[in-house]
């Protein structure tokens, strides 16, 4: 082992590392809380979906809450009890937010639900055994939380030649995966087998740093004759990154704003191993953790395995925590981990250390100078930025800068600050920047893309109002054209049935003999009032002989018009406009939903119109309704009755539909009429 | 309750702005006691009156841009620019002289531009120049070794009197630069005091101050880019342009390596991080930059000592070095380079 080559990373420091505090004593299982606060967002990506309710009493291992999505993970009861609250609870977040949870109210039995053991995973299908891992809940335990099922199937077309297993833990104070490497080495081994067995790499190393020797002879043994290669990293901090051991163990580097997939290489956590060892082969999802207490405000530095929702403040206690002493909670390490607000927040998948230091121990940073720009931090970044440049750009927001001195790639390790003889907190700038310039991003692509939809709409108009315009031209054309048509074809037809028309149908004499009458009658009208103011006698005589006058004028004209043939015509009118008013009268009846008698009644009424309008039309001998006619295709007649039977039917049956109040038998009868007329209809059609 | 909120890294090192001028402050030891063991207590007394003046200035200046005075004065910096000044001018340097060095410096080299980390030229340089630039006689009057009596050098700190004829004297370098008719072998024959490669008193100087700089440099201080870039740019410089030991010799790489301000400035002066460049490659060449300017100027220029006119120069320069050096970050196949639109 020792002639395998190994490779360095730019930069890395030796903070002290502390781990003797808490890697003395063996994982001990931390009591059972009485109540769990299980987030439903505790892995990378969207947060889970409850799928118990309030009340419901769940098993040990059952699941709670299913998978959003596919970069998601589902969550488990970590104990038998029942749901207490499902919403909002303390996170472990540095601003001390809330977030949803399902909150368990453990019944202290611990009451398993039934699993299904797999005592032979080489029977499974790949795709089974990865729907295993994934129905278990794994998601990362080294600190990012990766959803694990994804992980594995992160860049399908890619073949992964290495597996690197993650045991370099090189955060200081951090002891989880050195003592579960040295108690539980032959699940992990199995675990990585699993994980090999899945992505049959062709080599897989096992990176752990060099001051963890009892878990290195632990994972020796445990391996023996597997092909796994074991490979001891000098302690620098921080080798445990994902990109830097890549890079320590195979000299290669993982594209910027890439995965170690893209270059064929999948790292999976000592713990997130025995996570999969557990769920394949026991069937136990993911609930509950390996977790390092450590600080020097706590009595007892530990490793416990707790149930995941455990609370912060329990597993403190259990440890022996002075409150007094303690300056402030790290969840995580001292060089990554963040501060607890409070002791409220529940442990969750990614939480590999809880540290309670004394104020001695990790004091406050002393107060900032000015950059010297001495490089001390260009010197130590595992990244080869230039920590110091960055400093500057982003006290002058200077984004484009940022962007170019390759701001996103910075992992946010600390080293930089931590060697800063300035005691800057430059982590802190690069976490404001990166959220700034992600914030600035997304209003511009959200811009962006409002603009977009804006001119897409603007386009749409513009062809809508387009099309309307050629349809309305179109329209004008064709009405143009269908009135030359007209015109050309009914100059000549027109002017015979001209006569047709009343006004030009008087005859002179007509006219003479009209105009003559109202003369008289205007006469007899302006005598008359004379009469009415002084009455004489000779002005009666007048009177009387003028309205004889009028009269018979009226008679001669009245005598003039029955002669003419625009007798019939009248006729004819007159029934055409008691036709039009029988249907009107019989629309609005029935718009005013009249009784069936009264309908049927104006029916019969409009009915004997059209007859009467038919004798007219026969009594006259024009030919107006042929004309009238000439474009329409002859009705069958029997085919309109069925036709208008069918559209009856149907309005009545959908003013039935429509009130809500219409008893089930009219509703069935209007339907069977429809029904019934519309196979008249068809009958009809097919004759 | 509510417990305190810190980003992490929640662990820091050890390193402290304060310990690191401490530390450079401790490495010019060797060269004040070499400067002191040749030309007396005048190199003292610059240094002291430097320090006061110089803190002096910072205070004042600090007082007047509403800083917080000791907050700023604890850091060292004004003292490490002081003494370094102190160390470039000439011993016995009247006191008027290095007054207004130290006002230039701090004033004009530092706090006009923001203060500590600010600063584009490097402070001492600035000082030093004003000073040469204005007050040539005074700046070239350098005291022959174990030559100035206390009573003299003090009148001559004072102002009361001049150091007598005879007592000053022209350093090689001057001597180089002016000398149109002797050999390299008669001018040495001549003059005694030009010691075995530098000049006499400058070699020694030159040797303590490279003795303080390895010492920084072990201590990893700085890195060795920028004053192997000096000195091996004046030594390949110097080697190409050597015509000999004749009247018009440029002098040997060892004169030039051994004379004037080259080991002050190469372990001193170019390893100033805020003036100079800011990546490991672009210090090699903000030091390969100076070491071309210093034999430049020396060799064809109107100055016989070019340190702190080179060290300026590269300081304008050190910006876009910065641009051009950048390291290629982890996960990128090239590093980006030069400026970029919106820069």
């Amino acid at each position: 082992m020792s002639d395998v080559k190994l490779w360095d990373f730019h930069g890395g420091i030796h903070p002290p590392e502390r781990k003797a505090l808490s890697n003395r004593t063996p994982i001990q299982p931390a009591p059972l809380p009485a109540r769990l606060i299980l987030p439903l967002g505790q892995h990378i990506g969207t947060p889970a979906e409850p799928i118990v309710a309030v009340g419901e009493r769940v098993l040990k291992g059952q699941p709670i809450a299913a998978a959003s999505g596919r970069v998601s993970a589902p969550l488990h009861a970590p104990t038998s009890g029942t749901v207490g609250f499902i919403g909002l609870q303390p996170y472990p977040h540095v601003s001390g937010m809330l977030a949803p949870a399902i909150v368990i109210d453990s019944d202290g039995l611990d009451e398993w639900t039934t699993l299904e053991p797999c005592a032979d995973y080489r029977s499974l299908e790949p795709a089974l055994l990865l729907e295993r891992i994934r129905l278990a809940g794994i998601s990362g335990l080294g600190g990012a939380g990766f959803p694990t099922a994804m992980k594995l199937t992160a860049r399908p077309q890619e073949k992964i030649h290495t597996l690197i297993i993650n045991g370099a833990e090189c955060e200081p104070y951090i002891t989880a995966d050195d003592r579960l490497m040295r108690e539980r080495a032959a699940e992990l081994v199995v675990g990585i087998e699993i994980l090999a067995w899945l992505i049959q790499p062709e080599q897989v190393l096992i990176g752990i740093e060099d001051n963890k020797p009892e878990a290195i002879a632990a994972m020796r043994t445990a391996i023996g004759e597997r092909p796994f290669s074991l490979r001891v990293l000098p302690t620098k901090y921080p080798s445990g990154g994902e990109k830097q051991l890549v890079e320590i163990l195979t000299g290669q580097q993982v594209p910027s704003g890439g995965l170690p997939a893209d270059i064929g290489i999948l790292c999976q956590n000592v713990g997130t191993c025995v996570a999969i060892h557990d769920a394949v082969l026991l069937g136990r999802p993911l609930i509950s953790r390996i977790v390092t207490l450590t600080g020097e405000a706590l009595a007892r530095p530990m490793n416990v395995e707790a149930l995941l929702g455990t609370p912060v403040s329990e597993l403190l206690a259990f440890a022996g925590l002075d409150e007094t002493r303690m300056d402030r909670l790290i969840m995580g390490g001292p060089m990554m981990g963040l501060t607890l607000p409070s002791l409220d927040a529940p442990l969750i998948k990614t939480s590999n250390c809880l540290l309670a230091p004394t104020r001695s121990e990790l004091p406050p940073p002393p107060a900032a100078l000015p950059c010297i720009r001495c490089g001390a931090c260009a010197d130590v970044c595992p990244a080869s930025l230039l920590p110091q440049q960055l400093h500057f750009f982003t006290l002058g927001q200077g984004h484009e800068q940022l962007k170019t001195h390759n701001l996103f790639d910075c992992i946010e390790c600390g080293a930089c600050a931590y060697v800063c003889p300035s005691n800057l907190p430059l982590v802190q700038y690069y976490r404001a920047a990166k959220a700034e310039i992600r914030e600035l991003e997304q209003k511009q692509h959200k811009a962006e893309h409002s603009r977009r939809r804006f001119e897409l709409r603007q386009e749409r108009l513009r062809k809508a109002e387009e099309q309307k315009e050629a349809e309305r031209q179109a329209r004008a054309e064709k009405a143009a054209r269908a009135k030359a048509v007209e015109a050309e074809s009914a100059s000549v037809p027109h002017q015979e049935v001209l006569p047709a028309n009343p006004a030009a149908g008087f005859s002179d004499l007509q006219k003479r003999l009209k105009i003559e009458a109202s003369m008289a009658q205007v006469a007899l009208k302006k005598a008359e009032k004379q009469l009415a103011a002084h009455v004489t006698a000779e002005l009666e005589a007048q009177v009387a002989e003028l309205r004889a006058a009028a009269e018979a004028a009226q008679k001669a004209l009245a005598a003039a018009t029955a002669a003419a043939p625009a007798g019939a015509d009248a006729a004819l009118k007159k029934a055409k406009i008691e036709l039009a008013m029988k249907r009107a009268e019989l629309k609005k009846a029935e718009k005013a939903d009249a009784d069936e008698t009264e309908l049927t009644r104006l029916r019969e009424a409009l009915a004997g119109a059209e007859r009467n309008l038919h004798a007219a039309e026969e009594a006259s001998d024009k030919p107006a309704p042929q004309l009238v006619r000439t474009n329409k295709r002859p009705l069958d007649e029997k085919l309109r009755a069925l036709k208008t039977e069918l559209a009856f039917a149907r309005a009545d049956l959908r003013k039935l539909e429509r009130d809500e109040a219409a008893d089930p038998p009219a509703l069935e009868s209007a339907r069977t009429r429809l029904a019934e007329a519309e196979r008249r209809l068809a009958e009809h059609q097919s004759e | 309750m509510a417990l305190p909120r810190i980003t992490s890294p929640h662990a820091t090192g050890s390193n402290r702005t304060r310990q690191i001028m401490q530390l450079v402050l401790l490495a010019t030891l060797p060269g004040v006691l070499a400067l002191t063991w040749l030309y007396g207590f005048g190199t003292l007394i610059n240094l002291l009156w430097a320090s006061a003046a110089a803190l002096a200035f910072e205070a004042a200046v600090l007082h007047l841009r509403q800083r917080p005075v000791g907050f700023f004065l604890n850091d060292c910096s004004a003292l490490l620019t002081a003494v370094l000044l102190a160390l470039a001018l000439p011993p016995y340097s009247p006191w008027w002289l290095t007054l207004t060095a130290c006002g230039f410096a701090i004033l004009f080299g530092k706090h006009v531009y923001g203060g500590l980390g600010q600063n584009p030229f490097n402070p001492a340089m600035v000082g030093y120049v004003v000073a040469l630039i204005s007050f040539p006689v005074e700046m070239t009057a350098w005291p022959a070794s174990h030559a100035v009596g206390s009573l003299e050098g003090l009148q001559q700190i004072l102002g009361i009197a001049a150091l007598p004829d005879g007592w000053s004297q022209a350093t090689a370098l001057d001597v180089l630069k002016t000398n149109r008719s002797l050999t390299m072998e008669e001018l040495w024959a001549q003059n005694p005091a030009f010691g075995y490669l530098g000049g006499r008193g400058a070699e020694w100087v030159n040797l303590a101050f490279l003795a303080g700089g390895l010492f920084l440099l072990r201590r990893r201080l700085f890195g060795w880019h920028a004053p192997v870039g000096m000195l091996g740019a004046l030594f390949v410089m110097s080697l190409l342009f050597w015509n000999g030991s004749g009247s018009d010799s440029n002098g040997s790489p060892l004169f030039h390596l051994l004379s004037g301000a080259t080991m002050l400035g190469a372990f001193f002066i170019i390893t100033d991080p805020v003036s100079g460049a800011t990546s490991n490659q672009g210090r090699l060449i903000f030091g390969i930059g100076v070491g071309i300017l210093v034999y430049v100027i020396r060799a064809w220029g109107g100055y016989p000592d070019a340190v702190a006119f080179a060290v300026l120069l590269m300081n304008l320069a050190a910006p876009t070095i910065d641009y051009f050096s950048r390291p290629r970050t982890y996960g990128h196949r090239k590093a980006e380079r030069g400026f970029k639109v919106g820069d």
